[in-house]
């Protein structure tokens, strides 16, 4: 009886939502993408684009 | 395969583990030995009064504070708890010993030439190093050696948990103080990989292999490094609370999927927050310091909020279970306030949140920000977030891992009792006054802020002398505090009762 239960319980589909919050590789690669994009790659992008001082030769 | 079963816990601990967390801890109270010291040398110097060191000592041993205390006390007992989040709560083992020795090695490598170098007078740039202050080149290979050991140590908590995957030690779903350290291992890659672009180039440039580095490019790239590192403590410290609310007290999280859904929020947004630094920075545009400090980081903001009312709700539950029913607050009335790991970990929540979380969140919109950066009220902000938040947490810690991995008791019990209210009350105390003294525009950093030998004149409203005097008395607490802390851990490691 106990082990038909436990079956079934297998049987259920994971919710969507749990497989996202399950799949660290997932969690892995987005949480390393935003802050890359949105913080690091938009500032270098902004601060390239400054152009120099004309008298400033390092 | 060399195991034993943890008596208190009923855990399996595989022995590598072991002897890998007893390793970080022990290296890290002995960082936070060495950190509080210079913390107590630099307080004693910002206290008006007193005015202890000189200048140079003065930014050599703020440097030495910063990194002692910041990065190693906190990341070394962050990996102990990377080894035991994975291998000792997923009952499993550790996959690579050699890989996760071998960063233990480089961590302490790269920790004992930054500290040899800056105590040399060689390295006297703050935890900041901001270009085109230029320490020795010794200095910057030691941060890196440091970061790649640390970078190593959260690839070995990831080896572990899909090992532990594959030996069926958990079938979809991590357990939640596993989950809250993959979170923290996660942005931890993000902080370590930033601070390798920065620290490469910089070390380049220290030897004069490169001729120019860019002050802004330095100072985006870096606060990828130094904030993001406290981010990880963030993850880490809410996962210990998590922790120890389910082994003080047997609780179980009112919603583990709303849990889990504020350590998600974590990963994904969080690490923005670095953005807070660069807000009066004019390099950047408006819009990147709105979207990542006005939209982004509030998500990460409200994942606190929900750490904030799930842990103790948690902790509510499990006492009213106990009996504890009567009236809205009998619960917390006989919560056990003597017992060092509870007490410190509550008196860490409500630092947390209240000094730390609170003022960060004020102090990092760009409106209020223009007026308090760079003032002394910075530092009281994130004396509340590290030290009233995550020391006071991975001291509670300790004192939990203290009877589980090193398999002692707890010498001088009393002692142990007290300490985290002194270290808690002393800590709060220097925190606010840090926080009063800058609202009066004290800077923070400086040596002198009477600027005496400045071409014009300048003084401050008399009252902060009262507020620079309480945060020495409250230094002063709160070193106390920690040296009671040290005290009783250390000497429980040694001297302690064996246990069963």
């Amino acid at each position: 009886m106990a082990e038909e239960k436990k079956t079934e319980e297998e049987k259920e589909p994971v919710p969507a939502w749990q497989l996202f919050y399950d799949d660290i590789m997932l969690l892995f690669f987005l949480g390393v993408a935003i802050p890359t994009l949105i913080y690091t790659v938009w500032g270098l992008m902004e601060i390239v684009q400054i152009p120099e001082l004309p008298v400033f030769k390092p | 395969m060399d195991y034993r079963i943890c008596s208190f816990t009923g855990l399996k601990i595989h022995k590598t583990a072991e002897d890998l967390i007893k390793w970080n801890v022990v290296t890290a109270i002995l960082f936070l030995a060495l950190g509080g010291f210079m913390a107590l040398l630099v307080a004693l110097t910002r206290w008006p009064s007193v005015h202890y060191l000189g200048p140079a000592n003065y930014y050599r041993f703020l440097t030495l504070h910063g990194f002692d205390a910041l990065l190693l006390w906190i990341l070394f007992f962050e990996v102990a708890l990377v080894h035991f989040t994975s291998a000792v709560l997923l009952n499993t083992r550790v996959v690579a010993p050699f890989s996760a020795w071998i960063a233990y090695a480089l961590m302490l490598v790269g920790a004992v030439f930054v500290n040899i170098v800056t105590f040399a007078g060689k390295a006297d740039v703050l935890f900041t190093s901001y270009v085109p202050l230029k320490a020795n080149g010794v200095y910057y290979l030691g941060v890196i050696i440091f970061a790649v050991g640390a970078l190593t140590a959260f690839g070995n908590f990831f080896a572990n948990i899909i090992q532990a995957r594959r030996d069926k030690a958990y079938k979809h779903t991590l357990p939640l103080g596993t989950y809250g350290l993959a979170a923290a291992s996660i942005i931890g890659v993000v902080t370590l990989a930033h601070g390798a672009v920065i620290m490469i180039p910089v070390f380049f440039w220290s030897i004069d292999l490169i001729k120019y580095i860019d002050p802004a490019t330095y100072r985006l790239i870096f606060w990828g490094l130094g904030h993001s590192s406290q981010q990880i403590n963030v993850c880490a410290m809410v996962a210990m609370w998590y922790m120890a609310a389910a082994f003080v007290l047997g609780a179980k999280p009112v919603n583990e999927k709303l849990s889990r859904t504020a350590f998600v929020l974590y990963i994904l947004f969080i690490n923005v927050a670095s953005e807070h630094h660069l807000l009066v920075d004019p390099v950047l545009s408006n819009w990147h310091k709105i979207v990542n400090t006005g939209y982004m980081m509030h998500l990460a903001v409200l994942a606190s909020m929900i750490h904030a009312f799930a842990i103790p709700a948690s902790m509510e539950v499990a006492l009213r279970n106990k009996g504890y029913t009567k009236g809205l607050f009998d619960w917390l009335k006989n919560a056990p306030w003597g017992n060092p790991a509870f007490s410190a970990t509550f008196l860490s929540i409500i630092g947390f949140g209240f000094l730390g979380g609170i003022t960060g969140v004020i102090f990092g919109t760009e409106q209020f920000n223009i007026i308090r950066h760079n003032t002394f009220a910075i530092t009281g902000h994130f004396h509340g977030t590290v030290v009233s938040g995550t020391t006071t947490a991975f001291m509670g810690g300790t004192y939990l891992l203290i009877p589980y991995i090193f398999r002692r008791e707890l010498v001088l019990p009393k002692l142990a009792t007290i300490q985290p209210y002194l270290y808690a009350i002393g800590v709060a105390m220097f925190a606010i006054s840090m926080m009063a003294a800058g609202s009066y525009g004290v800077p923070r950093r400086h040596w002198d802020i009477t600027f005496s030998n400045a071409i014009f004149s300048f003084s401050f409203d008399p009252s902060i002398d009262i507020f620079l005097s309480m945060m020495g008395v409250g230094a002063l607490l709160a070193v106390l505090g920690g040296v009671i802390f040290i005290i009783v851990s250390l000497g429980s490691i040694v001297f302690g009762k064996k246990t069963s």
